[in-house]
């Protein structure tokens, strides 16, 4: 629960970001982030909410271990944390389907 | 798609880059040497950092001298008896609790939320305070969130109350805990011999690490903000042990690229916009002046607490079992105790079936231990 997960924004509307994570397109809420984000942009998440944008040179670093907890199968915690984080993004059909 | 690593480069290997972790033990190691004494124990405040020290086996890289220790890192196992009944009551008398996965089978004094939800109370798992308000705006029953988790996620919780567009059946049962208060409960309690913190990174993202300033000042022990790859927890690690050789009771931050000195100041606003720190009891551990965040009079309204009379009464007729009664949690998460010095652990407790908060939460010591494999070094 305390670890976030980051992702890359895709598009912003106003204050939800549509976010890939590791290939999971979610929603995810600007209201808390203390600066503006873009397409492009990589954001930590937690609970459905962008907590920080993170320096670009820093990006690779941030995804390793996750990339590494995402080869693991259900039943390993950390992993779960992870999909949990993902889950706790909204949906992005609606957006999607709005787009199309 | 971010761009993936080779699978090589990260194929069955601990670390990531062992040969940096073998120089950052080393390094530890002959810092451990200098101290020159034959045990240095450290804590840490993350069921995060536990899961990851545990998952890549740091404990047995580690000099045996240095003991990492897990504290109250771990909100659900903190959330105090009466604060579950709360929420059994609230579900019992037909409002929809909604929560994160991880409350549900937190014991409280006569039953957990599980229990609850088996007797026809009314219980729903969210990933997140966002999907607690789409709940509520489904229906026209009550939708109570029952918040967990510590000031990181107590912002999610903050910005959905601070909604504009909030349905009226919405209301928030706050569990939110607040870490710096209870580390300095933690760092005065007699057999801890704690010398120094590893702070959890993603907190500390919102918080910033200069909140650690207040207690560096008032206990003399040196805070070391740090990551949760092993690398970075290594890291971490390094930098406590040179402070505590060099007596410098100072905060450092080995996690620049996810935390800054002030934090995220956008997200402290609306944290304390719409809470305030009071003091309240963490289950097992000690009453802890400000170590609670409660909605402020403002937000009365959405107070789960002040629009419900919630009668704890009928639920405390009963004692708790037998079994609970002779859990150590508390002991656990004071980081007096270690889960195998619990009879109960592996045996009677059991993720399956666990009696204490700290076998039910993916954050919990004792779950995380049974999961991982225990403590190789002892």
């Amino acid at each position: 629960m305390c670890l976030g997960v980051p992702g890359k924004v895709v598009s912003v509307e106003g204050q939800v970001a549509l976010v890939d994570f590791f290939g999971v397109r979610r929603e995810t809420r600007l209201d808390v982030i203390d600066e503006p984000v873009g397409p492009g942009d990589y954001v930590l998440n937690h609970v459905g909410f962008a907590i920080r944008k993170i320096p670009a040179e820093d990006i690779r670093e941030t995804l390793s271990l996750y990339e590494l907890l995402l080869r693991e199968a259900g039943g390993d915690m950390m992993a779960d944390d992870v999909r949990g984080e993902i889950e706790a993004a909204r949906g992005a059909a609606r957006q999607e389907a709005a787009r199309a | 798609m971010p761009e993936t690593l080779a699978r090589d480069d990260v194929h069955e290997l601990k670390f990531r880059d062992p040969v940096k972790a073998r120089a950052l033990t080393a390094a530890i190691e002959r810092v451990l040497d200098e101290i020159g004494r034959d045990r240095v124990s450290v804590m840490h405040v993350c069921g995060s950092h536990e899961q990851s020290i545990a998952k890549f086996g740091l404990r047995s890289a580690l000099p045996r001298r240095l003991s990492v220790i897990m504290g109250p890192g771990c909100p659900v196992c903190v959330t105090d008896m009466p604060e579950v009944d709360e929420a059994v009551a609230l579900a019992l008398d037909g409002k929809v609790v909604a929560t994160y996965g991880d409350m549900l089978k937190v014991p409280g004094t006569a039953m957990s939320l599980a229990e609850a939800e088996a007797q026809g109370g009314r219980v729903e798992v969210v990933y997140s305070a966002s999907q607690a308000i789409d709940l509520a705006r489904g229906t026209d029953d009550e939708v109570v969130f029952f918040a967990s988790g510590f000031e990181t996620t107590a912002v999610a919780t903050a910005a959905v109350v601070l909604e504009e567009d909030m349905p009226a059946n919405f209301s928030v049962l706050s569990a939110h805990k607040y870490i710096p208060p209870v580390m300095e409960i933690v760092a005065e309690m007699p057999g801890t011999n704690v010398e120094g913190f590893l702070a959890a990174g993603h907190a500390a993202t919102i918080t910033g690490s200069a909140i650690f300033e207040r207690f560096v000042e008032r206990h003399g022990i040196p805070v070391v903000v740090a990551g949760f790859e092993p690398l970075d927890i290594l890291a971490g690690l390094l930098k406590l042990v040179e402070l505590i050789r060099d007596g410098s009771a100072a905060v450092a931050n080995t996690f620049p690229r996810c935390v800054t000195a002030e934090g995220n100041l956008v997200a402290q606003e609306r944290l304390w916009r719409v809470f305030r720190a009071t003091g309240g009891n963490w289950r097992g551990i000690a009453h802890v002046p400000n170590g609670n965040l409660r909605l402020r009079d403002e937000f009365a309204g959405v107070d789960a607490r002040r629009r419900f009379a919630i009668d704890l009464t009928p639920l405390w007729g009963h004692a708790p079992t037998t079994l609970l009664q002779s859990c150590i949690c508390g002991d656990i998460m004071a980081g007096v105790a270690a889960p195998t010095d619990c009879d109960l652990f592996g045996k009677e407790c059991l993720p399956g079936n666990p009696v204490g908060a700290c076998m039910v939460s993916n954050e919990g010591t004792c779950k995380i231990w049974h999961q991982y494999g225990g403590h190789p070094e002892l």
